[in-house]
């Protein structure tokens, strides 16, 4: 499948954004901290960042508020309709640790639990494609879902270090969810690698009886809008090294750089530092892994093209 | 509503394509081309058309495969190895994915007769239906961005201005080979109906569990070239020669 960039852009930031949000929910940092109410704000814009870069790719943009109709029975319908019902819970917590100070359990928890919903319809929009065979899983929404935890409690940890608080919950959890979310995103792709093709260009073209089928001549010779959104081929030794570099940057990096941070019993400004690089690290890792995610998922068409 | 009709459709229109038959000839492709452009929707563009990568839409292509049995090599050189010409295009699925993953109700199947359309008013041109295909059937009008697909020509189809003779796709009207036809599946006495059932009509991956309405009539069996060889009367053989030539062959056998 084609890595489109704004689609990139968009799962890794909205990911992030409502991972944040949803660790916010949970009240465990100082509402009265400037910031925390920094981390509000920032949950916000990247949920809403995410969500209008995932507006780009549209042919007809002006009709994209169309796609919050068709909720019954389709995810990425029902992505849309979460996205905005999650906004209300998570504007209103905004509002009380920005303007009033406080932690509220009703509008924290609800935004929570919207968040993760909103995720999970998010992964489900390529899970439930059965035409893409290694997205077509339940381990991708697990996937999804570990990796927002991930990102949230990295990022939240770098704002309770800002805020001089003393936490070693967080950053633990953090860590917990790197953990949790490589190795399942391993099984996700060990899945992947050993999988039997479900289609075949002999199923495909129904010519299996006869022998073995290969494609002599594409439909014409440059690319079209099929070969272009679903062909896009990466090199074995290329997608190989970019894992490598997904775990090291998403994971492995971020996950010592928390945990050195807990052993020291850091806090404050140097902690929040160093949280930022693991942020960072964890962010440039997530985009690679998304990248993969795209570039070495196959599709059932490629069997007429021979791809 | 981009549910699927809740119950089977009472007609099932849909085209079934001779593998047998087809030339390759790709007259389909640009007579489809040709009407659609001007028919059902926004024109069917194309992307740098006169440069050297043009591309654009279309509602069917086709495809040409090479099919080498076991022991089989190379076509024409060895074993039983065929060319097939492959045409496709929307197979109008009974279980079409590309209608229920749309977001906005603009894809939709019909419950009268099946087909599977695109309200291109209310498209907002995601492509999350050519990615729930696993036939590759729809393609972005990259111009209008809008989703483009076969219609069955529902413009011809059902237009009575027409003469009887013309009220089918245009790929099947123009099909110098008989190899397309159009018809209701659902009704076990139509010609397409038997012509499956003779024939042995099948689906395309039907792993992917889309039903799909368009059915493909396999190759028939081929005779090997080696065995229509023996048969051909050798310049040697005078046996069965009679009267002047008969006379002809002895004299000439005695000088």
């Amino acid at each position: 499948m084609h890595p489109a960039f704004s689609i990139i852009i968009f799962t890794t930031l909205s990911g992030l954004g409502y991972g944040l949000a949803a660790v916010l929910g949970l009240g465990l940092l100082d509402p009265a901290a400037l910031a925390t109410k920094l981390a509000h704000v920032l949950a916000l814009l990247l949920v809403a960042s995410g969500l209008l870069s995932s507006t780009l790719h549209l042919g007809n943009k002006q009709r994209a508020w169309r796609a919050l109709s068709q909720w019954r029975s389709s995810w990425l319908s029902r992505e849309g309709v979460m996205a905005i019902v999650a906004f209300v819970p998570l504007a209103w917590s905004a509002w009380l640790a920005v303007v009033e100070s406080r932690y509220s359990p009703l509008p924290g928890l609800i935004g929570t639990a919207l968040c993760l919903v909103t995720v999970y319809c998010t992964a489900m929009i390529y899970a439930s494609l059965k035409a893409v065979q290694a997205w077509h899983t339940r381990l991708t929404p697990l996937c999804y879902l570990l990796f927002a935890g991930a990102g949230g409690f990295t990022l939240a940890s770098f704002f309770a270090f800002a805020a001089q608080d003393r936490t070693v919950i967080i950053p633990l959890l953090a860590i917990f969810f790197i953990l949790a979310a490589w190795s399942a995103k391993s099984r996700w792709r060990a899945r992947m690698q050993a999988m039997v093709p479900l289609s075949t260009p002999e199923s495909a073209t129904g010519l299996g009886h006869i022998g073995r089928v290969r494609l002599l001549e594409r439909p014409h010779v440059t690319e079209n809008y099929l070969t272009h959104e679903m062909g896009f081929r990466i090199a074995r030794k290329h997608a190989e090294k970019l894992w490598r570099l997904a775990v090291l940057a998403g994971g492995i990096v971020p996950a010592i750089l928390l945990a050195l941070l807990v052993l020291a019993g850091a806090s404050g400004t140097f902690a929040a530092l160093v949280a930022v690089v693991a942020v960072l690290f964890h962010y440039a890792g997530m985009f690679i892994e998304r990248w993969l995610f795209f570039a070495e998922a196959r599709h059932a068409v490629m069997n007429y093209y021979g791809g | 509503m981009t549910s699927l009709p809740s119950l089977p459709t009472p007609k099932k229109l849909g085209l079934v394509i001779d593998l047998d038959v087809c030339v390759g000839c790709h007259a389909c492709v640009v007579n489809c081309k040709e009407w659609n452009t001007g028919g059902y929707g926004s024109a069917l563009s194309d992307q740098d058309p006169y440069g050297a990568d043009v591309s654009g839409a279309w509602l069917n292509r086709v495809h040409t495969f090479e099919v080498v049995p076991d022991g089989g090599e190379v076509v024409g050189e060895a074993g039983e190895a065929r060319i097939v010409h492959f045409p496709k295009s929307c197979l109008h699925c009974e279980d079409a994915p590309c209608v229920t993953v749309c977001p906005t109700g603009a894809s939709y199947k019909r419950a009268e007769d099946g087909i599977v359309l695109v309200d291109e008013e209310k498209c907002i041109g995601c492509g999350l239906c050519a990615w729930s295909c696993p036939y590759g059937a729809r393609e972005m009008d990259l111009a209008a961005g809008v989703m483009k697909k076969c219609t069955l020509c529902i413009d011809r189809i059902y237009n009575e201005t027409f003469e009887e003779a013309d009220r089918q796709p245009a790929c099947v009207r123009t099909c110098p080979a008989n190899a397309r036809h159009f018809g209701d599946l659902a009704d076990p006495h139509s010609a397409v109906s038997i012509m499956v059932a003779e024939r042995g009509g099948m689906d395309l991956m039907p792993e992917q569990g889309t039903r799909p309405v368009n059915k493909y009539l396999p190759p028939r069996k081929r005779k090997p070239l080696a065995d229509s060889a023996q048969s051909l009367p050798s310049a040697e053989n005078t046996d069965e020669a009679k009267g002047f030539f008969a006379w002809l062959d002895g004299m000439l056998d005695r000088i």
